[in-house]
């Protein structure tokens, strides 16, 4: 970092240069130092659970060397374990949920968008007000609801993740709706009457104008709801009893919870492998959510 | 559900009839027919396990699915109608199921009908009839189902299943004391049996009745090889609706108010049945002893835990955006990336990774040993100090958020009004503090509301860092002090095992919608007039 600012003017002065140096780090310079306090609170905790997956102790509660020891046994380990199988639930009900929902959600946007009907002013206040009524809240009636489908359709009962996908879907219009009707909104309305003028069907303009022109919130939507699916805690645990069927929250809970210090190392070691897609994707993205959540929310 | 003001389109659509390469009709039959032939299906098997409920439901979606899809007009309701169905079914439905079992007593010991209790109270108290023979058994198999054949004291064979009562089986071969072939039946021979631990565990529970009377009891067995005849200490005597206990005598009377048999002295049988209690559970969370005091200091966390989590990170989150918004700043899109860190971590990753690093047990702990010199800092332990590591935590979760969301909202603002502030003199604070800040809370308050509205339920940060403890003292009931209203219902709401009362705990999540509800359209309202008003 030199000391230049704005105007590269050469001024051979010295007391001149130093008193714009001096300007500088009162207005510019101090905020370098303080960005790397911020950093460092952070990314600490991610620092130290990448030290701590590769160090072979495998307890995060000893050492206070970061990056002392490096092997990738707590990774080989993990084979060992079901984390995989969770591993590989998690992704296929959390890419199910995430085509369904924003299949869902757009959809319903671009109804309630353009589309005049009677009951649409009502329809989207009664969405407003489910939305306020987490899924989470009736997780007593989903357990109760599905022993009693899993009567019917032993496939959507309890212990089943379709079920599980299913319930998931249940939220998505609710919390996804809202978010894609604001940003619907500010696609021009003279884009699909220019299309129906040239003998587009409602279809054809949907498909081939509105959703490639919706993208970003279409990948905001997506992302929030992988993350949100991949996290979720409560209603996984409720519906997926068998091990086999867990996803990885609620099996990475269970490593934690049951034996406090003997599974550290596998934790760290699957906290860094559950993670790093996400992080990967998070970064990459960040521009789309950024612009979703502010232009997408609805103003009061 | 909707008549369209849209002028109708100038060109059918492809999915209406086949014209050309219309592939657009041939995927929408065949999709139609998948939906309908899977509603019939639900519809038939629901029928064939009497759940009506789930029978009106599937027909009814699927006809108004055909009424939507085939109807030239309803266009919208095309585009809506697959995400309302989950929605009615998975959301508005089990919204409306929360409130009915918030006014019955549904929970262990109340799980069914009255007629079902009975059942289980009779079967539950079948006791060996005293001096009752024991005969020698053979298990058999008709099809999935699982049988008895034994030899009685004439020499007669007898067969029965779960749903035949024992008969005299004409034709069967014995060698002596054992049946070894009943037509119409397979014999399993005690082998396969000793090899099949499902099949041992069916077979140790079945019951099959010695005659039609079910006073005249069931053979059971408890090894395989041998059967005796159960029957029940109880009597059901359904025109008084009474039990009878017949080895003390004690009467037991059906009470339709609570859902129990209930004795003269006030004992009662450990089996009941779901009856509506009205708002009894709403009022148990505020004068039941157990629940009472831990209820109101819950409440007050939630608040607390919610608002300030909101409070600290949007503050922390809007500083970092305000100090780091600045052009003459290089490598900006660096920092961004890495101060988004926590939140692109995910959540649950993050509770349980701060949870070893906090460690309830104080001697080991990465936050201590590096940051407070080895101090044996009680983080998940103390009430206090668990409260503090609960919003500590949170608040390094969710500042990258609003950090995010302020540098979004701030890039949006037209660069004209700091320019005019300038000019007219207004000093940095000023122009924050009467220009930037309103404009930032018109975008970010239904944000804010939003995630009010999300940590008042953040069930996993509290579940997974300090799993509600530590837990209080005065009461019995399994809450401690950092549990929230979500994690509590959670915990009484037994369905991860233990005693359950589902009962109480939906009387709980209505009360904790309503507050949500409340609290939201509150904030809504205000967000409006401070619109108005700019």
């Amino acid at each position: 970092m030199t000391a230049t600012t704005d105007s590269p003017v050469v001024t051979p002065d010295a007391s001149r240069r130093g008193a714009r140096r001096r300007r500088w780090w009162l207005e510019v310079g101090w905020k370098y130092p303080l960005a790397a306090v911020v950093v460092f609170y952070a990314a600490f905790p991610l620092a130290y659970v990448l030290s701590a997956s590769l160090s072979p102790s495998g307890t995060l509660t000893g050492s206070t060397q970061l990056f002392r020891e490096i092997s990738a046994q707590n990774f080989s380990a993990l084979g060992d374990t079901r984390f995989w199988q969770w591993a590989g639930n998690s992704l296929v009900i959390a890419l199910s949920v995430v085509v369904g929902a924003v299949l869902m959600g757009a959809a319903a946007a671009y109804a309630f968008s353009r589309f005049r009907f009677t009951g649409r002013r009502v329809s989207l206040t009664s969405l407003l007000v489910v939305q306020m009524f987490p899924q989470m809240l009736a997780f007593i009636a989903i357990f109760l609801l599905l022993l009693t489908l899993g009567e019917v359709v032993p496939a959507l009962g309890l212990n089943s993740k379709l079920a599980l996908i299913c319930v998931y879907l249940g939220g998505a219009l609710g919390s996804n709706t809202f978010l894609m009707y604001g940003f619907f909104n500010t696609v021009p309305r003279e884009l699909d009457e220019a299309a129906k003028i040239d003998g587009a069907t409602h279809a054809q303009t949907y498909w081939t104008i509105i959703l490639r022109l919706v993208t970003p919130i279409l990948a905001t939507v997506a992302l929030l709801t992988f993350v949100a699916t991949f996290g979720d805690f409560i209603l996984a645990r409720v519906v997926l009893t068998s091990e086999q069927n867990w996803t990885l929250a609620v099996g990475m809970y269970g490593w934690v919870s049951d034996q406090l210090n003997a599974n550290w190392g596998l934790f760290a070691a699957g906290a860094v492998i559950a993670a790093l897609p996400i992080l990967a994707l998070f970064l990459f993205l960040q521009k789309y959510i950024v612009g979703g959540l502010t232009s997408g929310s609805v103003k009061g | 559900m909707s008549t369209d003001t849209t002028p109708p389109p100038v060109r059918e659509s492809h999915a209406r009839t086949w014209e050309g390469t219309g592939w657009g009709f041939a995927a929408k039959l065949v999709l139609m027919a998948a939906v309908n032939a899977l509603g019939i299906y639900v519809a038939w098997s629901a029928w064939t396990v009497d759940q009506w409920g789930v029978l009106v439901g599937s027909l009814a979606l699927v006809v108004v699915a055909d009424v939507v899809y085939f109807s030239r007009r309803r266009l919208a309701g095309k585009y809506i109608y697959p995400g309302l169905v989950f929605l009615l079914v998975f959301q508005v439905f089990t919204m409306a199921y929360t409130v009915y079992v918030a006014t019955t007593n549904y929970g262990t010991g109340h799980n069914s009908t009255q007629e079902q209790a009975v059942d289980a109270l009779l079967i539950q108290n079948e006791r060996p009839v005293e001096d009752a023979p024991t005969y020698p058994l053979t298990i058999v198999r008709s099809g999935e189902d699982v049988g008895f054949a034994v030899v009685d004291e004439s020499g007669q064979v007898l067969v029965g299943t779960a749903a035949e009562p024992m008969e005299a089986a004409a034709g069967a071969t014995t060698d002596g004391d054992r049946v070894t072939g009943v037509p119409g039946y397979d014999v399993v021979d005690l082998g396969t049996l000793l090899a099949d631990p499902a099949l041992q565990e069916e077979v140790l529970a079945l019951r099959v009745p010695a005659s039609q009377d079910a006073d005249d009891g069931s053979y059971r067995t408890r090894e395989g090889t041998r059967a005796t005849v159960y029957s029940s200490s109880l009597d059901w005597d359904p025109d008084a609706q009474t039990m009878t206990d017949s080895t003390t005598g004690t009467v037991y009377s059906a009470d339709g108010e609570t859902g129990q048999f209930v004795a003269a002295d006030g004992s009662t049988l450990t089996v009941g049945w779901r009856v509506g209690v009205g708002l009894e559970n709403f009022t148990t969370a505020f004068t039941n002893p157990n629940y009472a005091g831990p209820f109101w200091k819950i409440t007050a966390w939630t608040f607390a835990f919610a608002f300030l989590t909101v409070a600290s990170s949007f503050l922390l989150g809007l500083a970092i955006a305000l100090l780091f918004d600045d052009k003459r700043l290089r490598g900006r899109r660096v920092m961004r990336t890495l101060f988004i860190l926590p939140y692109a971590f995910p959540a649950f990753l993050s509770a349980l990774l701060w949870q070893g690093m906090l460690n309830a047990n104080p001697d080991y702990g990465i936050v201590n040993s590096l940051f407070f010199f080895g101090a044996r800092i009680e983080w998940l332990t103390d009430p206090w100090l668990a409260k503090l590591a609960i919003l500590g935590v949170n608040l390094w979760l969710t500042f990258p958020y609003f950090f995010l969301v302020c540098t979004g909202a701030m890039q949006s603002l037209p660069n004209e009004l700091e320019e005019a502030a300038r000019i007219d003199g207004a000093s940095r604070w000023r122009h924050f503090r009467a220009i930037q800040l309103p404009l930032l809370l018109i975008s970010t308050t239904p944000l804010l509301i939003a995630s009010f509205a999300f940590n008042f339920n953040n069930f996993v940060i509290v579940y997974m860092l300090t799993g509600g403890g530590p837990r209080f003292t005065d009461t019995s009931a399994p809450l401690g002090h950092t549990d929230i209203l979500i994690t509590m219902i959670y915990q009484i709401s037994g369905v991860q095992g233990g005693s359950a009362d589902y009962g109480l705990a939906s009387a709980l999540s209505i009360i904790v919608f309503l507050v949500v509800g409340a609290v939201s359209a509150f904030a809504f309202r205000r967000t409006r007039k401070l619109e108005e008003v700019l």
